[in-house]
């Protein structure tokens, strides 16, 4: 007995020093990369010599970042909303219909979640290109809603599957048309999800390099410039960008941890 | 006029996504298809039917050794997140005795997804560089007299880099998998006397699989497809598929054999897929 505690405690030990472990390979290097963001020398060495804030000065003045700032903003909004108009009724689709080739249907839907996106950044280049369509920001937008579509549909489908079918047949029943019953009892319900699946898409296509690499005109989205960027060195200021969407991401997680909070309160 | 509406609505909730996969998906499939079977002529590509890109990818050692560098990486990347994401994953489910760290550590993990890809590649290059902070640190605590490069610009840190980057798509699998498993089943084994170990090897582990194979699947195509972090770490031997068809349709210019390229990539990521998706089956079913 004595012996098996023995063995139990070593073994929660082992196990949480591990899990410390894991965290420190996680998080060490990206502390790293905002402690840089401050240090007064070009080179990334250790020990930091002084601290300094003009790495943001200059970003704040780097007129092609800020431009790329603004295509990231406007391409992620407009994929992200494209991409909940399509999955939506997709993973609608898939709840409400029996039709032949739902199984090839729902697969492909769900590809590019695993496909590599230079897949589908190359296929689309040459239909573009094969249709003589000039490359912008326009096409990124539909490349990118197409990789995003899987996941929409993923976090969207899994919800309709919770909400009580009885729900949607008494509004029916109560004399709503199907359109009714869609805008005031069905949506009010995926709302968490499709809050969730949004933001996810919206951080995706914000950070996307493989299909917009191949997808973009004269345009450079921000992930695009700080990838040019990267070629020619490492500098700290790419640290002070990296900083400051890591904080931007952090609003974001807490944003949808809030959004989806209902899941287990109201949504049941 | 109901019924019609209906049907309207119907038409409407299938039609959008069934247009949108055929245009944005189905058509781009198949001119890389129709492409991959053409020829290279001066200054783009000309029709043809023939199967001289295909070849050449199975017979050229130059692309047949990036296609098992991929291969391995991509497997070794997977294998790697496994080791690291199980253990966590399992002490999360069954050991964590508090529900707040719980969440928080869950959250931990899969927080980096929402952080820049391309940051986290390139932290890792600013780490390992020859000039970067591991050596500047080891030279600074005294540990060594002169940078190495021993740390970049090689396949172990595109592994590592890969794996960092990749890790929350194996523990997300993974403990929801963990977690389905109803706890009266480890309990009644541990009645029955079997050890935890066994418990574990006999129990636990095979009610997990489907978790595991879902994780293997997606770290696997992901790391499969990537050309960031291998232009970003990888070396001089360090070219993977993807940056090979990169390349095709940039300075190489031959339209072709990159379309055959990516052919070739989309039957090895269907393959493993509908093959993890039967795995999956068959273990639910087994399961049930």
């Amino acid at each position: 007995m004595a012996r098996s505690v023995v063995s139990r405690y070593g073994a929660d030990t082992a196990f949480m020093t591990f899990v410390a472990l894991l965290m420190a390979f996680l998080y060490v290097p990206i502390w790293v990369l905002i402690a840089f963001s401050f240090s007064s020398s070009r080179s990334l060495t250790w020990p930091i010599p002084g601290f300094t804030l003009d790495w943001y000065r200059k970003l704040f003045a780097n007129e092609d970042l800020l431009t790329a700032l603004g295509n990231s903003f406007y391409v992620a909004i407009l994929s992200t909303l494209l991409s909940l108009v399509v999955g939506v009724a997709a993973a609608m689709a898939l709840h409400r219909f029996h039709f032949p080739g739902k199984t090839l249907f729902r697969r492909l839907i769900l590809l590019p979640i695993t496909l590599p996106g230079i897949v589908t950044g190359i296929s689309m280049l040459n239909m573009f290109s094969l249709f003589g369509m000039p490359l912008s920001l326009e096409t990124v937008i539909f490349g990118h809603a197409t990789a995003l579509l899987g996941v929409v549909v993923t976090q969207v489908y899994a919800r309709l599957q919770r909400i009580p079918r009885s729900l949607e047949e008494a509004s029916g029943d109560l004399g709503a048309t199907p359109l009714r019953t869609f805008l005031f009892v069905t949506l009010p319900n995926l709302r968490s999800a499709i809050i969730g699946a949004g933001l996810l898409s919206f951080v995706l296509s914000f950070d996307e390099i493989p299909v917009t690499f191949f997808l973009t005109g004269r345009d450079n989205t921000l992930p695009m410039y700080i990838y040019s960027t990267m070629r020619r060195g490492v500098t700290p200021e790419i640290n002070a960008v990296g900083t400051l969407i890591v904080l931007a991401s952090l609003v974001l997680i807490v944003l949808s941890v809030i959004a989806t909070r209902d899941r287990s309160g109201a949504g049941r | 006029m109901t019924a019609l509406r209906r049907n309207l609505s119907g038409a409407l909730v299938l039609g959008i996504p069934l247009a949108w996969i055929v245009l944005f998906m189905l058509v781009p499939y198949g001119i890389i298809a129709t492409y991959s079977f053409w020829i290279k002529a001066y200054p783009t590509f000309k029709p043809a039917f023939q199967f001289g890109n295909y070849v050449t990818l199975f017979t050229d050692p130059q692309y047949v050794q990036v296609l098992l560098r991929t291969l391995k990486i991509s497997a070794l990347v997977s294998a790697a997140s496994l080791a690291l994401a199980y253990p966590f994953a399992y002490w999360l489910v069954f050991r964590c005795r508090w529900q707040g760290v719980r969440t928080w550590l869950y959250m931990a993990v899969i927080a980096p997804l929402w952080v820049s890809y391309l940051l986290r590649a390139y932290i890792w290059k600013t780490i390992l560089g020859t000039e970067g902070i591991l050596n500047s640190f080891l030279m600074w605590a005294g540990l060594t007299d002169a940078p190495t490069d021993i740390f970049l610009y090689n396949q172990f840190a595109m592994i590592l880099t890969l794996t960092y980057i990749f890790i929350p798509f194996m523990v997300m699998p993974i403990y929801t998998a963990l977690e389905r498993i109803p706890p009266n089943l480890t309990e009644a084994s541990a009645d029955l006397g079997m050890t935890p170990w066994q418990t574990f090897l006999k129990v636990t582990l095979p009610l997990s699989m489907p978790g595991i194979a879902a994780g293997f699947t997606l770290t696997f195509c992901l790391s499969f497809g990537d050309f960031i972090a291998p232009f970003l770490v990888g070396g001089p031997d360090g070219n993977l598929i993807a940056s090979v068809i990169q390349t095709q349709f940039g300075s190489a210019l031959n339209w072709p054999l990159g379309s055959a390229l990516s052919i070739v990539m989309l039957v090895i990521v269907l393959s493993i897929v509908s093959l993890s998706d039967r795995l999956e089956r068959n273990s639910t079913a087994g399961g049930a």
